[in-house]
């Protein structure tokens, strides 16, 4: 019924769960290492074109309970003709041990430039989103999301 | 966060909950957990096509009709349709159990069936399958009215329940009471305090990124507390199960559920 | 077996846009945890999200361990043709898991 390495992935993390901790864990063992800061992430993406602010909006709550899964929304003013459309939707996030979250590819058989997910923030953090016009353009929007702590959660020993 | 979250909200709660004396009593205002959460993680639970709790319920239904053990029988082939003869079920339990005498959760049923009736090996506590059929019973009884049984043989050990749920524990010597009766509806450091109604059991909660137990949800609240938690099927993990069952009697159920 | 919930029409008129939503079963590990011992979990994530209207593609993704448990994508298809909409989920695995759905155009 499921495929054998979720079966095992998910018995193993019960059996964690039950002597040690699965909290909230983005930041880790290797969160020493080096990431991209947010700018450098949007500009390796951007290919240092530069960004305009404006014709996307970003939808995020400005506080969450918990930021193992942040519902988000994006959407983008645009025609979406074959002449005049999006064609990727990126979000980047300020934070976590790694930069990107996602790049969606769109385009005219979408139809709208509108885009839902949920995200992993490891802690209270900005995230942003670039879309890429098909002349070219680049705009953006970013928003603060704060992230609170879960109560009672199954702590180290 | 690891590790660290949880020490500095101890040091929170510490200060915020000291000396608090727990009222005991019946709640004016029943409230399940589900009213306490953002709009965006309710609208989560709502929409079936977005709970990822409908994983363990729809994992659920397969075993269900999957035969099983020396006996090579499924669930269905003795209980039939589940959404007839296992509806209003979850909304009883835990039960007495006559055969050990003592009160079962729908968990403990559902191993037992699978051991005695289809001689099968035993499901472990917080299994993948064991929280998928327990889902999938559960699922059956959503919005119906929690109902604890009235069966006096329960009494003594729904006492008991009360007891251990009136008790101070742990080095922030806090009872459950302390929190979800006196501290309900209260922020405490970011997440709202609920009034700690067991509704939506199995559920998922966005802290574990997996659907899991109320049994698993108490323990975390004990450990919270820097309390010895209760084995996972302990005698008083299932009597705490019963009281708190009670005490919630009358909110509709609302399995699968979604938790921050 | 691919554990998936996809919710699109049934039935659409010809040049409306139609919304669709796709959750799969995941964990998304993230590489970045740790479990008993301090050992670090390796990462195990669905990198790489297609769908297809009757073979063409019409909307993609590149995932990162960013993205939730379960992941779960919303968004807009114009409703050309009847046929099939087919979903694909690659993981660092290598493995690919698929789902489908049938609509029809008016
Ligand atoms: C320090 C305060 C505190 C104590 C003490 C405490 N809890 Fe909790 N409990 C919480 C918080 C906070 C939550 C909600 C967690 C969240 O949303 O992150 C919770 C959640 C719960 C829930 C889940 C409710 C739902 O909607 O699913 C139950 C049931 C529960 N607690 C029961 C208990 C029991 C039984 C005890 C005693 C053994 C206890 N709690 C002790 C703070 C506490
Ligand atoms: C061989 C027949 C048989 C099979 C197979 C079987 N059961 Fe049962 N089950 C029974 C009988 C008989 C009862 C009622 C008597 C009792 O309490 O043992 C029962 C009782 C129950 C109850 C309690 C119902 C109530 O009203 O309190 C639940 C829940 C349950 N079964 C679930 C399951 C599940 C889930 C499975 C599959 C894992 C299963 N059963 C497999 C025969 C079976």
């Amino acid at each position: 019924m499921r495929d054998k390495a979720t079966t095992s992935g998910l018995r193993r993390r019960d059996l964690v769960a039950g002597s040690a901790v699965l909290a909230l864990t983005l930041v880790a063992p290797r969160a020493a290492r080096a990431r991209p800061t947010l700018e450098e992430a949007i500009r390796t993406f951007t290919g240092g074109a530069d960004v305009k602010t404006g014709r996307v909006q970003l939808a995020v709550p400005p506080l969450v309970e918990n930021g193992n899964a942040v519902g988000l929304s994006v959407k983008v003013e645009s025609p979406m003709s074959e002449t005049d459309h999006v064609r990727r939707i990126a979000l980047f996030n300020e934070k976590n041990p790694q930069a990107d979250v996602a790049v969606f590819h769109i385009g005219p058989r979408t139809g709208r430039a509108e885009v839902a997910t949920r995200i992993r923030l490891a802690t209270s953090q900005t995230v942003a989103a670039i879309a890429e016009m098909s002349d070219g353009s680049f705009w953006s929007h970013r928003a603060d999301v704060i992230v609170t702590l879960a109560a009672c959660v199954e702590d180290l020993l | 966060m690891t590790g660290r979250a949880p020490r500095l909200l101890v040091g929170l709660l510490a200060a915020c909950l000291a000396g608090s004396s727990a009222p005991a009593g019946d709640m004016v205002d029943k409230r399940s957990g589900a009213d306490f959460m953002s709009p965006e993680n309710r609208a989560m639970q709502a929409d079936d096509m977005s709970n990822p709790g409908m994983f363990a319920v729809l994992d659920g239904e397969q075993l269900w009709n999957r035969p099983e053990g020396a006996n090579g029988r499924s669930c269905a082939g003795c209980h039939g349709e589940a959404a007839t003869s296992m509806r209003g079920v979850a909304a009883r339990y835990p039960a007495f159990d006559e055969r050990s005498e003592r009160p079962i959760d729908l968990a403990g049923r559902i191993g037992e069936c699978r051991r005695t009736r289809q001689e099968a090996s035993p499901l472990p506590h917080e299994s993948p399958e064991l929280i998928a059929l327990t889902a999938y019973v559960a699922h059956q009884s959503r919005g119906m009215p929690i109902s604890p049984p009235q069966d006096e043989r329960l009494a003594p050990f729904r006492d008991n329940g009360r007891r251990l749920y009136e008790r101070r524990i742990g080095q922030l010597d806090l009872s459950c009471a302390s929190c979800h009766d006196a501290r309900s509806g209260e922020r405490l450091g970011g997440s709202v305090m609920p009034q700690g109604h067991p509704t939506a059991y199995p559920l998922y909660r966005l802290e574990w990124q997996a659907v899991g137990s109320l049994q698993r949800r108490l323990r975390n609240c004990m450990i919270g507390v820097r309390a010895e938690a209760f084995a996972f099927g302990a005698p008083e993990i299932v009597e705490l199960e019963l009281y708190l069952m009670e005490r919630a009697a009358g909110l509709p159920l609302e399995t699968p559920g979604v938790r921050p | 077996m691919t554990r998936a919930l996809i919710n699109a029409p049934k039935t659409a008129r010809r040049g409306e846009i139609v919304e669709i939503r796709a959750m799969l079963a995941h964990p998304m590990e993230t590489g970045f945890r740790t479990g008993t011992m301090g050992k670090a979990i390796p990462r195990d994530i669905i990198n790489r999200f297609v769908c297809t209207w009757n073979g063409e593609e019409i909307f993609s993704a590149d995932l990162f361990p960013a993205i939730a448990a379960n992941p779960y994508l919303a968004f807009t298809a114009v409703a050309t043709e009847s046929g099939t909409i087919a979903f694909a989920w690659t993981g660092d695995d290598g493995e690919t898991r698929t789902a489908e759905t049938e609509i029809t155009v008016t």
